[in-house]
């Protein structure tokens, strides 16, 4: 990828970390670590690889995007935001009893998203239905869900990945959030599903392990799924929960708190410092 | 009663699915592993195209059917009473009813009637649990005529509908021209001294219950409540003021279902006393399915002395 392209991806989703954290911060409650670990992936996807008109949401040929992991939906809302689906402005409104935008994914009353999820494991489920009515139109378009490494431990998921290796979805790309965090501490010391590539490569996915914050790695993956012909691609993606925010970085405490006034301070400062220096 | 048709309502739902196949509406089915028992098995061979079968996973199979109906699809998607509406209730509630999608869940071997299988398959609380889903429709026919109709309906209906189907072949209640309308329900026989309201394979022993409740002097009203959601307050209010008091009938269990959907509309429209025939809050057990009716009062012996007890209440 040219470095002007990786600045500019960089520069989305650092602003998706900003609008993100702001939307966390003036609801008083959501999910700042998961939604910041996965904001250069979104911004890669809605950039670069999905086929999407912000202008027509429900354009029958765009690419679908599931939030399997419901709970990261400020990153969501922002990186749509961004892409010019609603106001970035409409961010404040976050979880507010007025607001359109949920706690977790409506499909009904957000533009752009395309399945509402929320519930863990259930996401992969409806896109591996999507990508599967995909198929049986004869329709090009693509699916991309994105799950947490803490999600995979539900049963459903393995449904799921069974049904979609077994009818060859190689429109279907399943991202897991690598962060190694989950709720109530470690992936280890609560339940890890690890190794899981080799739990996708037992159900015969084509699985590629990258840097979730390296747009090289990002890039390439996501052009060996597209050419990956008759099994679904799984993207094992480790990541840095809390990534952008140095206090919030691999901290458990951060799956679903929302900062402080000074922790707030702190983490606009530390954005927007990154920010300004990506654009000078 | 000379030769009276018998079939199960889970037959009358693989053929309709075929049907409608035949005439090239664009619906796909889903099961997870009973098509042969769920009669899906049916539409498979008519339509191989649009079947699908995802294994023996209720969970994903109610995932997969939103991820479908969210591309635009109208899903049927089948598996028994207790696997769809019990153990997928969370996927359905999140996933279909909560974004309102085009799903059409067909539940077959529903309530005691599943016979020899025994507890673990006789799911007895699939109404109540659906009730509980803001938007669901819950259908739940007495015969194979109603339950074609009811599948038609269904397909027509824009967001989740719940079908409710037997195994055992019961006798057809309704002539071939009999017409179904969601939330409207039917006034079979007009009677003055109590109404019966039934649902499902008990409308039958209901309106055979009004019969021999005539030899005690006693009118009967039945009336058949297909459509358990959205309700049709109005028959229930006109039965209220028009009988003074309701028995219910239904083969699930007597918390949370036909009964209780009554006597909230009853308690808060027009109170009146509302007998309960259902099963009584216990598990079922193993044995042939007619035998298991009578053993659990799902029969039109239960539903008389009930409603002989229930004009003593007026």
């Amino acid at each position: 990828m040219d470095a002007l392209m990786k600045k500019e991806l960089e520069i989305f989703a650092t602003k998706a970390r900003i609008a993100s954290t702001e939307g966390i911060y003036c609801a008083k409650a959501g999910h700042p670590g998961g939604s910041l670990s996965i904001c250069d992936v979104l911004s890669y996807l809605y950039n670069v690889e999905m086929k999407i008109d912000p202008a027509n949401p429900k354009w029958e040929e765009r690419d679908r995007f599931v939030l399997s992991k419901g709970h990261a939906a400020p990153a969501l809302y922002a990186t749509l935001a961004l892409k010019g689906f609603f106001p970035v402005e409409d961010m404040k409104t976050l979880r507010k009893s007025d607001s359109y935008l949920q706690g977790h994914p409506n499909m009904n009353k957000v533009p752009g998203v395309d399945m509402s999820t929320g519930s863990l494991g259930q996401g992969i489920s409806c896109a591996v239905g999507m990508a599967i009515g995909a198929k049986l139109d004869g329709a090009d378009y693509r699916v991309y869900t994105i799950l947490g490494d803490g999600e995979i431990e539900e049963g459903e998921v393995w449904e799921a990945a069974m049904l979609a290796a077994n009818r060859g979805l190689d429109n279907l790309v399943a991202i897991v959030d690598f962060n190694g965090l989950q709720i109530d501490g470690t992936i280890e010391e609560v339940n890890s599903a690890c190794p899981i590539a080799d739990k996708f490569l037992a159900f015969n996915w084509n699985v590629i392990e990258i840097d979730g914050h390296n747009y090289d790695e990002i890039e390439s993956a996501f052009k060996a799924a597209r050419d990956e012909k008759g099994a679904p691609t799984c993207i094992v993606m480790k990541t840095v929960k809390g990534k952008g925010i140095s206090y919030m970085e691999n901290a458990v405490g951060w799956h679903g708190k929302a900062p402080n006034e000074e922790e707030f301070n702190q983490a606009m400062t530390e954005l927007n410092a990154k920010l300004k220096e990506l654009e000078a | 009663m000379a030769d009276v048709i018998k079939c199960a309502t889970r037959d009358a739902y693989g053929k309709a699915l075929v049907e409608l196949g035949d005439r090239g509406e664009n619906l796909i089915v889903l099961d997870a592993d009973l098509a042969a028992a769920t009669k899906t098995g049916m539409f498979k061979k008519a339509h191989p195209d649009r079947f699908i079968d995802v294994g023996i996973a209720e969970g994903n199979l109610m995932g997969v059917a939103a991820g479908l109906a969210a591309t635009g699809h109208t899903v049927f998607a089948s598996s028994f009473a207790m696997f769809a509406a019990g153990r997928a209730f969370e996927q359905i509630r999140n996933s279909i009813g909560y974004p309102h999608l085009n799903v059409k869940i067909g539940a077959t071997h529903a309530g005691i009637s599943v016979g020899e299988d025994g507890a673990s398959h006789q799911c007895c609380e699939d109404i109540a649990l659906m009730r509980t889903i803001p938007g669901m429709v819950i259908l739940n026919p007495a015969d194979d005529v109603e339950a074609r109709l009811c599948v038609f309906a269904a397909l027509e209906h824009d967001g989740p509908v719940y079908m409710r189907f037997g195994r055992l072949a019961v006798p057809r209640v309704f002539d071939e021209d009999y017409k179904f309308e969601i939330g409207k329900d039917n006034v079979l026989v007009e009677g003055t001294d109590v109404t019966i309201i039934a649902s499902g394979l008990m409308v039958n022993e209901a309106l055979i219950a009004a019969e021999n409740l005539k030899a005690d002097g006693i009118s009967a009203r039945v009336v058949n409540m297909a459509t358990i959601k959205p309700i049709d307050r109005d028959i229930i209010i006109d039965s209220a003021k028009k009988t003074g008091v309701i028995v219910t009938a239904e083969e699930h269990n007597i918390i949370g279902g036909l009964g209780s959907a009554v006597a909230e509309v009853v308690c808060e429209s027009v109170p009146v006393p509302v007998i309960r025939v259902g099963v009584n809050d216990v598990f079922g057990k193993s044995g042939p399915a007619v035998e298991l009716l009578h053993i659990y009062g799902l029969d039109a012996a239960n539903i008389a002395a009930k409603a002989k007890e229930a004009v003593k209440l007026k």
